[in-house]
Protein backbone atom coordinates (compact mmCIF):
# COMPACT_ATOMS: atom_id res chain seq x y z
CA UNK A 1 0.00 0.00 0.00
CA UNK A 2 2.00 2.94 -1.28
CA UNK A 3 -0.62 5.67 -1.51
CA UNK A 4 -0.86 7.75 1.68
CA UNK A 5 -3.12 10.78 1.78
CA UNK A 6 -1.03 13.48 3.43
CA UNK A 7 -2.53 14.74 6.67
CA UNK A 8 -5.54 12.41 6.62
CA UNK A 9 -6.74 10.67 9.76
CA UNK A 10 -7.23 13.42 12.33
CA UNK A 11 -10.99 12.93 12.58
CA UNK A 12 -11.04 9.13 12.43
CA UNK A 13 -13.94 7.11 13.77
CA UNK A 14 -13.89 4.28 16.23
CA UNK A 15 -13.46 0.93 14.60
CA UNK A 16 -15.55 -2.04 15.64
CA UNK A 17 -14.94 -5.75 15.01
CA UNK A 18 -18.56 -6.06 13.89
CA UNK A 19 -17.82 -3.74 10.99
CA UNK A 20 -16.99 -5.48 7.68
CA UNK A 21 -14.04 -4.12 5.66
CA UNK A 22 -14.54 -0.74 4.02
CA UNK A 23 -17.66 0.12 6.05
CA UNK A 24 -18.31 2.93 8.54
CA UNK A 25 -20.79 3.11 11.40
CA UNK A 26 -23.90 5.24 11.27
CA UNK A 27 -26.70 5.81 13.76
CA UNK A 28 -28.99 7.07 10.99
CA UNK A 29 -30.95 4.88 8.63
CA UNK A 30 -30.07 6.19 5.15
CA UNK A 31 -32.44 5.49 2.25
CA UNK A 32 -31.31 4.18 -1.12
CA UNK A 33 -33.88 3.52 -3.81
CA UNK A 34 -33.71 3.77 -7.58
CA UNK A 35 -37.07 5.52 -7.92
CA UNK A 36 -40.08 6.90 -6.08
CA UNK A 37 -41.33 5.13 -2.96
CA UNK A 38 -44.36 2.91 -3.74
CA UNK A 39 -47.29 3.28 -1.31
CA UNK A 40 -48.91 -0.11 -0.76
CA UNK A 41 -51.87 -0.53 1.59
CA UNK A 42 -52.01 -3.63 3.79
CA UNK A 43 -55.38 -4.68 2.35
CA UNK A 44 -53.99 -4.73 -1.21
CA UNK A 45 -50.69 -6.36 -0.19
CA UNK A 46 -50.05 -9.98 -1.22
CA UNK A 47 -46.99 -12.17 -0.90
CA UNK A 48 -46.44 -15.17 -3.16
CA UNK A 49 -43.83 -17.89 -3.60
CA UNK A 50 -43.75 -19.46 -7.07
CA UNK A 51 -41.69 -22.57 -7.78
CA UNK A 52 -39.79 -23.50 -10.91
CA UNK A 53 -42.65 -25.87 -11.69
CA UNK A 54 -45.30 -23.17 -11.43
CA UNK A 55 -46.70 -24.11 -8.00
CA UNK A 56 -47.73 -21.00 -6.07
CA UNK A 57 -48.36 -20.29 -2.40
CA UNK A 58 -49.68 -16.87 -1.49
CA UNK A 59 -50.77 -14.91 1.56
CA UNK A 60 -52.89 -11.86 2.27
CA UNK A 61 -51.70 -9.49 5.01
CA UNK A 62 -53.97 -11.14 7.60
CA UNK A 63 -52.89 -14.64 6.56
CA UNK A 64 -49.26 -13.53 6.75
CA UNK A 65 -49.73 -12.14 10.27
CA UNK A 66 -51.11 -15.54 11.34
CA UNK A 67 -47.78 -17.21 10.48
CA UNK A 68 -45.13 -17.69 13.19
CA UNK A 69 -43.44 -14.32 13.75
CA UNK A 70 -39.82 -14.02 14.86
CA UNK A 71 -37.82 -11.26 16.55
CA UNK A 72 -34.58 -10.54 14.73
CA UNK A 73 -31.64 -8.61 16.17
CA UNK A 74 -28.93 -8.00 13.62
CA UNK A 75 -26.34 -5.66 12.09
CA UNK A 76 -26.99 -4.37 8.58
CA UNK A 77 -24.47 -3.33 5.90
CA UNK A 78 -25.12 -1.19 2.82
CA UNK A 79 -22.87 -1.38 -0.25
CA UNK A 80 -22.67 2.44 -0.14
CA UNK A 81 -20.41 1.88 2.89
CA UNK A 82 -22.62 2.51 5.93
CA UNK A 83 -23.34 -0.14 8.54
CA UNK A 84 -25.84 0.02 11.37
CA UNK A 85 -25.38 -2.21 14.41
CA UNK A 86 -27.94 -3.92 16.64
CA UNK A 87 -31.11 -3.23 14.69
CA UNK A 88 -34.38 -4.93 15.71
CA UNK A 89 -36.95 -6.35 13.35
CA UNK A 90 -40.01 -8.60 13.40
CA UNK A 91 -40.96 -10.81 10.51
CA UNK A 92 -41.70 -14.25 9.13
CA UNK A 93 -38.78 -16.55 8.41
CA UNK A 94 -38.31 -17.42 4.73
CA UNK A 95 -37.98 -21.05 5.95
CA UNK A 96 -41.64 -20.88 7.00
CA UNK A 97 -42.68 -19.53 3.60
CA UNK A 98 -40.68 -22.13 1.67
CA UNK A 99 -42.26 -24.92 3.74
CA UNK A 100 -45.46 -24.31 1.74
CA UNK A 101 -43.96 -25.43 -1.57
CA UNK A 102 -41.98 -28.30 -3.09
CA UNK A 103 -38.90 -27.19 -4.95
CA UNK A 104 -35.49 -28.32 -6.17
CA UNK A 105 -34.54 -24.78 -7.16
CA UNK A 106 -31.24 -23.31 -5.99
CA UNK A 107 -31.89 -19.61 -6.53
CA UNK A 108 -34.65 -17.10 -5.93
CA UNK A 109 -35.58 -13.79 -7.52
CA UNK A 110 -37.24 -11.41 -5.09
CA UNK A 111 -39.86 -9.22 -6.76
CA UNK A 112 -41.09 -5.93 -5.34
CA UNK A 113 -43.97 -3.54 -5.80
CA UNK A 114 -42.56 -0.86 -8.09
CA UNK A 115 -40.66 -3.38 -10.21
CA UNK A 116 -37.45 -3.85 -8.22
CA UNK A 117 -35.85 -7.31 -8.34
CA UNK A 118 -32.85 -8.94 -6.69
CA UNK A 119 -31.44 -12.47 -6.93
CA UNK A 120 -30.39 -14.52 -3.90
CA UNK A 121 -29.22 -18.15 -3.67
CA UNK A 122 -31.71 -20.23 -1.69
CA UNK A 123 -28.94 -21.35 0.65
CA UNK A 124 -28.70 -17.69 1.73
CA UNK A 125 -32.44 -17.57 2.37
CA UNK A 126 -32.77 -20.85 4.30
CA UNK A 127 -31.59 -21.92 7.73
CA UNK A 128 -32.80 -18.95 9.78
CA UNK A 129 -30.86 -16.40 7.70
CA UNK A 130 -33.66 -14.46 6.01
CA UNK A 131 -37.09 -13.01 6.82
CA UNK A 132 -39.92 -11.02 5.33
CA UNK A 133 -39.95 -8.20 7.89
CA UNK A 134 -42.74 -5.74 8.60
CA UNK A 135 -41.59 -4.08 11.83
CA UNK A 136 -38.46 -2.06 12.59
CA UNK A 137 -37.53 -0.98 16.14
CA UNK A 138 -41.02 -1.79 17.38
CA UNK A 139 -42.87 0.25 14.73
CA UNK A 140 -44.51 -0.68 11.42
CA UNK A 141 -41.88 -0.43 8.69
CA UNK A 142 -41.97 3.01 6.99
CA UNK A 143 -42.66 3.03 3.24
CA UNK A 144 -39.29 4.68 2.53
CA UNK A 145 -37.59 1.77 4.28
CA UNK A 146 -39.67 -0.81 2.42
CA UNK A 147 -42.99 -1.05 4.21
CA UNK A 148 -45.42 -2.71 4.40
CA UNK A 149 -42.80 -5.49 4.23
CA UNK A 150 -39.27 -6.01 2.98
CA UNK A 151 -36.99 -8.96 2.59
CA UNK A 152 -34.35 -9.03 5.35
CA UNK A 153 -31.13 -10.91 4.46
CA UNK A 154 -28.76 -9.18 6.85
CA UNK A 155 -25.67 -11.29 6.17
CA UNK A 156 -25.59 -9.89 2.60
CA UNK A 157 -25.31 -6.23 1.49
CA UNK A 158 -28.62 -4.54 2.07
CA UNK A 159 -29.64 -4.14 -1.60
CA UNK A 160 -30.46 -7.87 -1.38
CA UNK A 161 -33.04 -7.06 1.33
CA UNK A 162 -35.64 -6.00 -1.25
CA UNK A 163 -38.00 -3.24 -0.10
CA UNK A 164 -41.76 -3.49 -0.80
CA UNK A 165 -41.30 -7.19 -1.48
CA UNK A 166 -44.27 -9.04 -2.94
CA UNK A 167 -42.86 -12.45 -3.73
CA UNK A 168 -40.11 -14.92 -4.48
CA UNK A 169 -39.75 -16.74 -7.79
CA UNK A 170 -37.65 -19.89 -7.40
CA UNK A 171 -35.20 -20.67 -10.21
CA UNK A 172 -32.90 -23.57 -11.12
CA UNK A 173 -30.21 -21.14 -12.35
CA UNK A 174 -28.97 -17.78 -11.11
CA UNK A 175 -30.12 -14.66 -12.97
CA UNK A 176 -29.25 -11.03 -12.27
CA UNK A 177 -31.81 -8.74 -10.63
CA UNK A 178 -31.99 -4.95 -10.93
CA UNK A 179 -28.73 -3.78 -9.35
CA UNK A 180 -27.02 -6.97 -10.43
CA UNK A 181 -27.67 -5.82 -14.02
CA UNK A 182 -26.45 -2.33 -13.15
CA UNK A 183 -23.01 -2.94 -11.76
CA UNK A 184 -23.43 -4.82 -8.50
CA UNK A 185 -22.28 -8.29 -7.50
CA UNK A 186 -24.44 -11.40 -7.99
CA UNK A 187 -23.96 -12.48 -4.35
CA UNK A 188 -23.02 -9.53 -2.12
CA UNK A 189 -21.15 -10.85 0.94
CA UNK A 190 -19.97 -7.79 2.93
CA UNK A 191 -17.19 -9.70 4.69
CA UNK A 192 -15.45 -10.51 1.40
CA UNK A 193 -16.50 -7.17 -0.15
CA UNK A 194 -18.54 -8.66 -2.99
CA UNK A 195 -19.63 -5.17 -4.04
CA UNK A 196 -19.30 -4.67 -7.77
CA UNK A 197 -18.76 -6.52 -11.05
CA UNK B 1 -17.22 -3.27 -17.80
CA UNK B 2 -15.74 -4.56 -14.56
CA UNK B 3 -14.70 -2.08 -11.92
CA UNK B 4 -11.33 -3.55 -11.07
CA UNK B 5 -9.15 -2.49 -8.17
CA UNK B 6 -8.08 0.74 -6.57
CA UNK B 7 -6.27 3.23 -8.81
CA UNK B 8 -3.94 5.88 -7.41
CA UNK B 9 -5.16 9.41 -8.06
CA UNK B 10 -3.54 12.81 -7.63
CA UNK B 11 -5.43 15.97 -6.81
CA UNK B 12 -4.53 18.50 -9.51
CA UNK B 13 -6.92 21.29 -8.60
CA UNK B 14 -9.02 22.26 -5.57
CA UNK B 15 -11.38 25.22 -5.89
CA UNK B 16 -13.90 26.61 -3.40
CA UNK B 17 -17.43 26.23 -4.80
CA UNK B 18 -19.58 27.39 -1.87
CA UNK B 19 -18.78 28.24 1.77
CA UNK B 20 -18.97 24.50 2.53
CA UNK B 21 -18.04 22.76 -0.74
CA UNK B 22 -15.03 22.36 -2.95
CA UNK B 23 -14.56 21.19 -6.51
CA UNK B 24 -11.64 18.75 -6.82
CA UNK B 25 -10.05 17.61 -10.04
CA UNK B 26 -8.29 14.30 -9.67
CA UNK B 27 -5.97 12.79 -12.23
CA UNK B 28 -6.37 9.01 -12.34
CA UNK B 29 -3.92 7.28 -14.70
CA UNK B 30 -5.69 4.45 -16.50
CA UNK B 31 -9.19 5.76 -15.70
CA UNK B 32 -11.47 3.97 -18.20
CA UNK B 33 -13.83 6.94 -18.59
CA UNK B 34 -17.33 7.31 -17.17
CA UNK B 35 -20.90 8.04 -18.18
CA UNK B 36 -22.67 11.13 -16.90
CA UNK B 37 -24.24 10.38 -13.52
CA UNK B 38 -21.87 7.68 -12.26
CA UNK B 39 -19.98 7.77 -8.96
CA UNK B 40 -16.68 6.63 -7.47
CA UNK B 41 -15.39 5.27 -4.21
CA UNK B 42 -12.59 7.38 -2.74
CA UNK B 43 -10.16 5.72 -0.33
CA UNK B 44 -7.95 7.71 2.02
CA UNK B 45 -5.06 6.14 3.92
CA UNK B 46 -3.41 7.77 6.93
CA UNK B 47 0.33 7.54 7.71
CA UNK B 48 -0.34 4.70 10.16
CA UNK B 49 -2.40 2.68 7.68
CA UNK B 50 -5.86 3.67 8.90
CA UNK B 51 -8.28 3.83 5.95
CA UNK B 52 -11.70 5.27 5.20
CA UNK B 53 -13.80 4.97 2.04
CA UNK B 54 -16.73 7.08 0.85
CA UNK B 55 -18.72 7.35 -2.38
CA UNK B 56 -18.91 10.58 -4.39
CA UNK B 57 -20.74 11.47 -7.57
CA UNK B 58 -18.65 12.51 -10.57
CA UNK B 59 -19.33 15.94 -12.04
CA UNK B 60 -17.44 15.16 -15.24
CA UNK B 61 -18.05 12.55 -17.93
CA UNK B 62 -16.27 11.06 -20.90
CA UNK B 63 -12.85 9.63 -21.59
CA UNK B 64 -10.62 12.09 -19.72
CA UNK B 65 -8.30 10.62 -17.08
CA UNK B 66 -8.97 13.69 -14.93
CA UNK B 67 -12.28 13.40 -13.10
CA UNK B 68 -14.12 16.14 -11.26
CA UNK B 69 -15.72 15.74 -7.84
CA UNK B 70 -17.64 18.37 -5.88
CA UNK B 71 -17.65 17.59 -2.19
CA UNK B 72 -19.91 19.23 0.38
CA UNK B 73 -18.60 19.14 3.93
CA UNK B 74 -20.56 17.17 6.51
CA UNK B 75 -19.53 18.84 9.80
CA UNK B 76 -19.43 15.59 11.78
CA UNK B 77 -17.87 13.64 8.92
CA UNK B 78 -14.35 12.27 8.76
CA UNK B 79 -13.70 12.23 5.00
CA UNK B 80 -15.55 15.26 3.62
CA UNK B 81 -13.85 17.77 6.00
CA UNK B 82 -10.48 16.47 4.77
CA UNK B 83 -11.49 16.80 1.11
CA UNK B 84 -13.02 20.27 1.62
CA UNK B 85 -10.52 21.82 4.04
CA UNK B 86 -7.25 19.93 3.98
CA UNK B 87 -6.41 18.24 0.70
CA UNK B 88 -4.14 20.23 -1.64
CA UNK B 89 -3.02 19.88 -5.26
CA UNK B 90 -0.35 17.20 -5.37
CA UNK B 91 -1.90 15.10 -2.61
CA UNK B 92 -2.74 11.48 -3.34
CA UNK B 93 -5.77 9.31 -2.77
CA UNK B 94 -7.25 6.18 -4.34
CA UNK B 95 -10.19 5.82 -6.68
CA UNK B 96 -12.40 2.86 -7.59
CA UNK B 97 -14.94 3.03 -10.36
CA UNK B 98 -16.83 4.14 -12.28
CA UNK B 99 -19.77 2.78 -10.30
CA UNK B 100 -23.50 2.55 -10.93
CA UNK B 101 -25.22 1.73 -14.20
CA UNK B 102 -28.73 3.11 -13.64
CA UNK B 103 -28.58 6.76 -12.59
CA UNK B 104 -26.80 7.62 -15.84
CA UNK B 105 -27.57 9.61 -18.95
CA UNK B 106 -26.24 8.52 -22.33
CA UNK B 107 -26.75 10.29 -25.64
CA UNK B 108 -29.28 8.92 -28.10
CA UNK B 109 -32.60 8.93 -26.23
CA UNK B 110 -35.57 10.63 -27.87
CA UNK B 111 -37.32 11.74 -24.69
CA UNK B 112 -36.82 15.14 -23.07
CA UNK B 113 -34.82 15.11 -19.84
CA UNK B 114 -35.80 16.77 -16.59
CA UNK B 115 -33.10 17.18 -13.96
CA UNK B 116 -34.05 18.14 -10.39
CA UNK B 117 -31.28 18.79 -7.87
CA UNK B 118 -31.27 19.63 -4.20
CA UNK B 119 -28.06 21.16 -2.80
CA UNK B 120 -24.97 19.12 -3.65
CA UNK B 121 -27.25 16.71 -5.55
CA UNK B 122 -26.34 18.87 -8.54
CA UNK B 123 -23.04 17.00 -9.07
CA UNK B 124 -24.14 13.97 -11.17
CA UNK B 125 -26.75 16.16 -12.89
CA UNK B 126 -24.00 18.64 -13.84
CA UNK B 127 -22.27 15.81 -15.67
CA UNK B 128 -25.54 15.25 -17.56
CA UNK B 129 -25.86 18.98 -18.37
CA UNK B 130 -22.34 18.96 -19.79
CA UNK B 131 -22.79 15.71 -21.70
CA UNK B 132 -26.11 16.77 -23.25
CA UNK B 133 -24.70 20.16 -24.24
CA UNK B 134 -21.70 18.58 -25.91
CA UNK B 135 -23.90 16.44 -28.18
CA UNK B 136 -26.23 19.30 -29.02
CA UNK B 137 -29.10 18.02 -26.88
CA UNK B 138 -29.21 20.93 -24.40
CA UNK B 139 -32.56 22.09 -25.79
CA UNK B 140 -34.26 18.91 -24.60
CA UNK B 141 -32.86 19.18 -21.06
CA UNK B 142 -34.26 21.29 -18.23
CA UNK B 143 -32.75 21.71 -14.78
CA UNK B 144 -34.61 22.67 -11.63
CA UNK B 145 -32.08 23.41 -8.87
CA UNK B 146 -33.12 23.94 -5.26
CA UNK B 147 -30.63 25.60 -2.88
CA UNK B 148 -30.94 27.30 0.48
CA UNK B 149 -29.36 30.57 -0.65
CA UNK B 150 -27.57 31.79 -3.80
CA UNK B 151 -24.24 31.24 -2.01
CA UNK B 152 -25.00 27.52 -1.62
CA UNK B 153 -25.23 26.82 -5.35
CA UNK B 154 -22.36 24.69 -6.60
CA UNK B 155 -21.67 25.45 -10.30
CA UNK B 156 -23.69 28.68 -10.12
CA UNK B 157 -21.50 30.60 -12.57
CA UNK B 158 -21.14 27.78 -15.05
CA UNK B 159 -24.89 27.13 -15.09
CA UNK B 160 -25.63 30.84 -15.60
CA UNK B 161 -23.10 31.06 -18.43
CA UNK B 162 -24.45 27.94 -20.14
CA UNK B 163 -28.01 29.24 -19.80
CA UNK B 164 -27.02 32.60 -21.36
CA UNK B 165 -25.33 30.76 -24.23
CA UNK B 166 -28.54 28.90 -25.13
CA UNK B 167 -27.61 25.82 -23.16
CA UNK B 168 -29.63 23.87 -20.61
CA UNK B 169 -32.37 26.06 -19.14
CA UNK B 170 -32.11 26.41 -15.36
CA UNK B 171 -34.93 27.26 -12.97
CA UNK B 172 -33.69 28.19 -9.50
CA UNK B 173 -35.54 27.55 -6.29
CA UNK B 174 -34.36 29.21 -3.09
CA UNK B 175 -35.59 27.65 0.12
CA UNK B 176 -34.28 30.20 2.67
CA UNK B 177 -32.98 33.34 1.00
CA UNK B 178 -33.21 34.59 -2.60
CA UNK B 179 -31.13 37.15 -4.49
CA UNK B 180 -32.24 40.79 -4.24
CA UNK B 181 -35.24 41.46 -6.45
CA UNK B 182 -36.24 37.79 -6.73
CA UNK B 183 -39.87 37.64 -7.84
CA UNK B 184 -40.71 33.97 -7.19
CA UNK B 185 -41.72 32.48 -3.88
CA UNK B 186 -38.96 31.45 -1.47
CA UNK B 187 -39.45 28.07 0.21
CA UNK B 188 -39.52 24.35 -0.23
CA UNK B 189 -39.96 23.01 -3.74
CA UNK B 190 -43.65 22.20 -4.12
CA UNK B 191 -45.92 20.64 -6.71
CA UNK B 192 -46.83 24.00 -8.26
CA UNK B 193 -43.18 24.94 -8.71
CA UNK B 194 -42.37 21.58 -10.26
CA UNK B 195 -45.37 21.79 -12.58
CA UNK B 196 -44.37 25.21 -13.88
CA UNK B 197 -40.65 24.46 -14.29
CA UNK B 198 -40.56 20.83 -15.41
CA UNK B 199 -41.43 19.10 -18.66
CA UNK B 200 -45.09 18.14 -18.74
CA UNK B 201 -45.74 14.43 -18.10
CA UNK B 202 -47.43 14.33 -21.53
CA UNK B 203 -44.00 14.86 -23.13
CA UNK B 204 -42.92 11.62 -21.45
CA UNK B 205 -39.67 12.98 -20.05
CA UNK B 206 -37.20 10.89 -18.16
CA UNK B 207 -36.65 12.56 -14.79
CA UNK B 208 -33.48 12.42 -12.68
CA UNK B 209 -33.74 13.56 -9.06
CA UNK B 210 -30.71 13.83 -6.77
CA UNK B 211 -30.30 15.32 -3.33
CA UNK B 212 -30.72 14.60 0.37
CA UNK B 213 -33.17 11.81 1.24
CA UNK B 214 -35.97 14.10 2.43
CA UNK B 215 -35.72 16.25 -0.70
CA UNK B 216 -35.76 13.28 -3.06
CA UNK B 217 -38.67 11.57 -1.28
CA UNK B 218 -40.68 14.80 -1.41
CA UNK B 219 -39.89 15.59 -5.06
CA UNK B 220 -40.44 12.02 -6.28
CA UNK B 221 -43.83 11.89 -4.53
CA UNK B 222 -44.77 15.23 -6.11
CA UNK B 223 -43.73 14.00 -9.56
CA UNK B 224 -45.89 10.88 -9.19
CA UNK B 225 -48.81 13.07 -8.03
CA UNK B 226 -48.33 15.25 -11.14
CA UNK B 227 -48.68 12.20 -13.36
CA UNK B 228 -45.09 11.21 -14.09
CA UNK B 229 -44.91 7.38 -14.28
CA UNK B 230 -42.71 6.02 -11.44
CA UNK B 231 -40.72 3.96 -13.94
CA UNK B 232 -39.54 7.20 -15.64
CA UNK B 233 -38.30 8.77 -12.40
CA UNK B 234 -34.72 7.86 -11.45
CA UNK B 235 -33.52 8.87 -8.03
CA UNK B 236 -30.26 9.11 -6.16
CA UNK B 237 -30.51 9.85 -2.46
CA UNK B 238 -27.76 10.68 -0.05
CA UNK B 239 -27.92 11.27 3.62
CA UNK B 240 -26.84 9.87 6.89
CA UNK B 241 -23.30 10.12 8.06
Amino acid sequence: MAVVSRGFGARRRESDPRLPPGQYLTDDFPVLSAGPTPRIEQDEWRFAVRTEGGQTASWTWDEFMALPIEDVHTDIHCVTRWSKLETSWRGVSVDTLLDSVDTDAEYAMAHSYGGYTTNVPLEDLRGGKAWVAFEFEGEPLDPEHGGPARLLVPHLYFWKSAKWVRGLTLMPDDEPGFWEQNGYNMHGDPWTEERYW
Amino acid sequence: MTVGGWRPGRVVEAVAATPSARILRVQVPGWPGNDAGQHVDIRLTAEDGYQAVRSYSIGSYGTSETIELAVDEIPEGEVSPYLVEDVQPGDELEVKGPLGGYFVWRPGGEAPVQLIAGGSGIVPLMAMVRAATDVGAAGSVRLLYSVRTPRDAIYRDELARRGDDGGVAVTWRYTREAPAGWADRVGRLDEAAIRSAAWDPGREPIVYVCGPTGFVEHVADALVALGHPPARIRTERFGGA
